[in-house]
């Protein structure tokens, strides 16, 4: 009775600040509300016993998502003044979101009520993966295809941020907060380590350690340390494709060069080094993930000649 | 949660009486949150007095709870409390710099 108690609470405090974020006036208080969301979202996993989206959802969507959209307003300068819009203007947007719910009501109504077959034939298969977490046996064994594609995605997200990303603004950083961040950052890097080492066989992974070393990484640049982290260092862009590229070279590898008595599926692999591949391409996973995402945050524009800043610094300077 | 069952009357007295204290500090705080007048009063009210409600909290579970997940706790803890510090020094900072700025 307590718990259901708590869960309607938790309901209506997720509604409650999902739509003040939405309909809040100023961007800052916005994004306020939308870290709470994200907190009581997590909960909300914990509650549903999704521990893993749960620790993604706090590293991702409180955590870093909140520092991302920081930045985001730090950098854009002036507010735009709030736009006069017409009943027509708004129709368009409103028909679009409407069109958009009902698709998504209607999957949600074709999801079945009770789980199907696929976990018990998670759970048989699961001695062939390599790993003891079912969780994590999906996401890089049986479909490791959506996680390929999801690094694919984030890769596309920093090279799109890249092309647009406005010059940061210059702050100086308090010596206080710059040895706090100091501080943190071992013991992030051994929360990483620990989280990425765990998923094999509870709840955690590659998402989640990248998401956390992003966060460290993304307090220490934001405090004028880790110069070397950008992406002019080349180093830093091989890493940021490494995850995507061992990912996909390992998948060849392992379809070109059969090992005997294990029939060849396209993104399976072979049960004797299924742990070995696993841990390889999540070791690598996780680095660029945090490599992407503390760019995602703190990037500058590469200056090369058709970036947008040049271009616009050079129109100035010609009027 | 194992313990639960074996624990006598005295320590759910005190579990929950520590429970108490730290949801009242809790509530303390949120109101001084809420009613306090300016930012850096409300920082005071949040960052101690959640702080001091938390560490109750932590006290009233400990009873619940092995050696292992304790520490785990206490650790929690300490970094809610080094970080609440020290995010309320800087939020401090940032007022009084913007305050001289006017």
């Amino acid at each position: 009775m307590s718990l259901l108690l708590f869960d309607a609470l938790l309901c209506l405090l997720l509604l409650a600040l999902a739509l003040a974020s939405m309909l809040s006036r100023q961007l800052t208080h916005a994004v306020i509300l939308y870290v709470a969301f994200g907190l009581l979202m997590a909960l909300a996993w914990a509650r549903l016993a999704a521990p893993d989206l749960a620790l993604a959802e706090a590293a991702i969507g409180a955590g870093l998502t909140g520092a991302l959209c920081f930045t985001a307003l730090a950098r854009q300068g002036a507010p735009a003044a709030a736009l006069k819009l017409s009943w027509q203007q708004r129709l368009w947007p409103a028909l679009f979101v409407l069109l958009m719910l009902t698709g998504l009501l209607q999957a949600l109504l074709q999801v079945p009520a009770s789980a199907g077959p696929i976990p018990e034939m998670v759970m048989l298969n699961l001695a062939d993966s390599g790993v003891t977490h079912p969780v994590t046996a999906v996401l890089l064994n049986f479909r490791s295809w959506d996680t390929l594609l999801e690094l694919l995605v984030l890769l596309l997200a920093l090279l799109g941020t890249l092309q647009i990303a406005p010059v940061p603004t210059q702050q100086t950083s308090w010596r206080l907060s710059r040895s706090w961040s100091e501080l943190l950052a071992p013991l992030i890097i051994l929360l990483a380590g620990y989280v990425l080492w765990a998923g094999a066989s509870q709840p955690g992974g590659a998402f989640q350690a990248g998401a956390l070393l992003a966060a460290g990484a993304v307090v220490l640049k934001l405090n004028q340390q880790l110069s070397w982290l950008g992406w002019q260092n080349i180093w830093i862009r091989l890493v940021v494709v490494a995850g995507l590229a061992v990912f996909s070279l390992v998948a060849v590898l392992a379809w070109l060069l059969p090992v005997p008595g294990v029939n060849v599926v396209w993104l399976r692999w072979p049960p004797d080094y299924a742990k070995y591949i696993i841990l390889l391409i999540e070791v690598f996973a996780t680095l660029s993930i945090a490599l992407t995402l503390t760019l995602l945050v703190v990037s500058e524009q590469p200056a090369t000649q058709l970036s947008l800043a040049r271009e616009n610094e050079t129109g100035a300077g010609n009027d | 949660m194992s313990g639960a069952n074996e624990l006598s009357i005295l320590s759910i007295i005190i579990s929950s009486l520590l429970l108490g204290i730290g949801l009242l500090f809790f509530i303390a705080g949120s109101m001084g949150m809420l009613r306090f007048p300016d930012s850096y009063s409300r920082l005071h009210a949040v960052t101690k007095a959640d702080s001091l409600g938390l560490g109750s909290v932590v006290c009233g579970l400990m009873f619940y709870s092995n050696w292992w997940q304790n520490l785990l706790m206490l650790v929690v803890w300490l970094l809610v409390l080094a970080s609440g510090t020290v995010s309320c020094q800087l939020l401090a900072r940032f007022c009084k710099a913007k305050q001289d700025q006017l």
